[in-house]
């Protein structure tokens, strides 16, 4: 059986032709950088969702004027404010930063230990915002408190990231959608020189009553093949250098290698077995299509 | 039947950068009904190759119409059109074997093509190359055989399928004239069998051992019919 569909599937004796060598190298190179540009759509949008919620859940708390007795004139003005915060719903971790690191992130703009210049600087709490987007009740509460307290989220900054990962995970599919048009070029240009070659049986059997779709079929199903073992090819190059990636990326992602399929994020091992089944299709389909338009010229 | 009606054929080439048409047939019209047997003659160039590329299908005409075993072949769809070729047996003047492939799988092409069995196909394949002589010549590829066993190779690729139309073009041009006489015989018979039989030849001799009605081409035009 399987000796009579080989037969019938190449009559044209293309196991011999379409530029054997040439179709799986350029498609292999393809699927490699296929493989990267996943990874990179996978990795933006895992960075994404990490960075966006990192950023719009950071709260600021600046009280200007922080060693004044608060309202109530029962402790200072930082101190109140801390314990007001430590104690509303929505608010975790709330901490106010020392002198020293204040000093640290004033420094490179100021120039000079900020203990030592006469400028009025306020406390900063820094704490994780729970809530709903609006902080508006929360500072008005603090002003009580603390008049002249300023409340910020990151959520405008939250903003600009998730429009940068955007931009990012646009990219990499950009590069998957060219990637797949210069396959499917390949395997066009690919196929069309075989046609050429073959071009004599493909008239014989054509006169003898074979339909466009068993010419076309003998085709894709050689493309099909070539472009798989090449995709195949690719993506056993492109692992090591995932792994590797992975390896550099993994101090600032929330990744962690573990399981039986070590080194690459989960969603990744179950995306990277896609490659060689769209390269299947991109063969597959272009094949059909440039054997159909071609046979039009025969009678 | 084989019907051809006020039937012209033209070519368009490019020379000196100037479009160029060269008619090859002029007005011809004819018609074979079902089982019958025409010599197709004239000399070289009149255009006998053109008229046979017609009746299989693997021309359009430029002007005029053809029917083919009741099938206007203007008409027809791309897949209809290669069934109704699979009816057709042609022998060509260049035999047009494919040189990858054996005798027996040359042969067996038509077969493959119309999804017989492979138990249907070895048993035909065997049947009609011991026929025309070849049955010790199964596994040997064209490029291994002489001219008259290619020639026989492909008149029993077109043979094999028993079709209702055979298309010859000069079929006996390699053989030697015990051969001839041998497929003259396998022609004759399955036109005896209903199949309508077109030869096209330059070999006065044959045609005159077994007489039929000619189809005589001159200069591109019909000159004589009966």
């Amino acid at each position: 059986m399987a000796k009579l569909m080989a037969k019938r599937a190449d009559l044209l004796g293309l196991g011999t032709g379409l530029t054997d060598w040439l179709l799986p190298v350029l498609v292999a190179a393809m699927s490699f950088l296929a493989a990267l540009a996943l990874a990179g759509t996978l990795a933006s949008a895992m960075l994404a969702a990490q960075w966006r919620h990192d950023t719009a859940s950071a709260l600021t708390v600046q009280v200007t004027d922080p060693q004044a007795p608060d309202a109530a004139q029962t402790q200072s003005r930082a101190l109140a404010v801390l314990a007001a915060l430590s104690s509303a719903p929505g608010i975790a971790d709330a901490k106010l930063m020392s002198a020293d690191q204040l000093n640290r992130l004033l420094t490179p703009w100021l120039g000079a230990d900020v203990s030592k210049l006469a400028l009025p600087v306020p406390a900063v709490i820094t704490a994780t915002w729970q809530g709903a987007d609006d902080t508006g009740a929360l500072a008005a509460s603090l002003q009580k408190i603390a008049p002249g307290t300023l409340v910020s989220t990151g959520s405008a900054w939250a903003a600009r990231v998730a429009a940068l990962t955007a931009s990012l995970q646009t990219s990499a599919a950009a590069v998957l959608v060219i990637v797949a048009l210069v396959a499917a070029a390949v395997v066009a240009v690919a196929t069309r020189a075989g046609l050429a070659q073959r071009r004599d049986a493909i008239e014989i059997v054509h006169g003898l009553g074979a339909l466009d779709a068993d010419i076309a079929d003998s085709f894709a199903a050689r493309a099909t093949w070539l472009t798989v073992i090449g995709a195949l090819i690719g993506l056993a190059l492109a692992l090591p250098v995932l792994i590797w990636l992975a390896a550099l990326a993994a101090p600032v992602s929330d990744f962690a290698p573990q399981g039986p399929l070590p080194g690459l994020p989960p969603a990744l091992w179950m995306s990277l077995p896609l490659l060689p089944l769209a390269a299947a299709g991109i063969g597959w389909v272009t094949a059909q299509l440039t054997v159909h338009g071609w046979l039009r010229r025969l009678a | 039947m084989v019907r051809f009606e006020d039937v012209w054929l033209r070519y368009r080439h490019l020379a000196a950068r100037n479009a160029v048409e060269t008619t090859v047939l002029r007005g011809v019209s004819f018609e074979i009904p079902d089982g019958g047997f025409r010599w197709l003659t004239g000399p070289s160039g009149a255009g006998k190759t053109s008229l046979l590329k017609l009746i299989y299908l693997a021309e359009h005409p430029s002007r005029g119409r053809i029917d083919i075993m009741g099938t206007h072949a203007a008409r027809i769809s791309r897949r209809d059109a290669a069934l109704l070729r699979r009816r057709i047996g042609v022998v060509y003047q260049d035999f047009r074997l494919l040189g990858h492939l054996s005798a027996h799988d040359n042969v067996a092409l038509p077969l493959r093509l119309a999804r017989r069995s492979e138990a249907h196909i070895r048993a035909d394949v065997a049947e009609i190359l011991r026929w025309v002589g070849l049955a010790g010549r199964l596994e040997a590829r064209p490029d291994e055989l002489s001219g008259g066993e290619q020639q026989r190779v492909a008149i029993a690729r077109a043979v094999v399928g028993r079709p209702k139309l055979l298309v010859a073009d000069e079929p006996t041009g390699n053989l030697d004239d015990e051969q001839a006489e041998r497929l003259m015989m396998l022609f004759t018979t399955l036109n005896q069998l209903g199949t309508t039989v077109i030869i096209a030849t330059h070999n006065t001799g044959l045609v005159e051992r077994y007489p039929a009605p000619r189809l005589e081409m001159a200069n591109g035009e019909l000159v004589a019919h009966g």
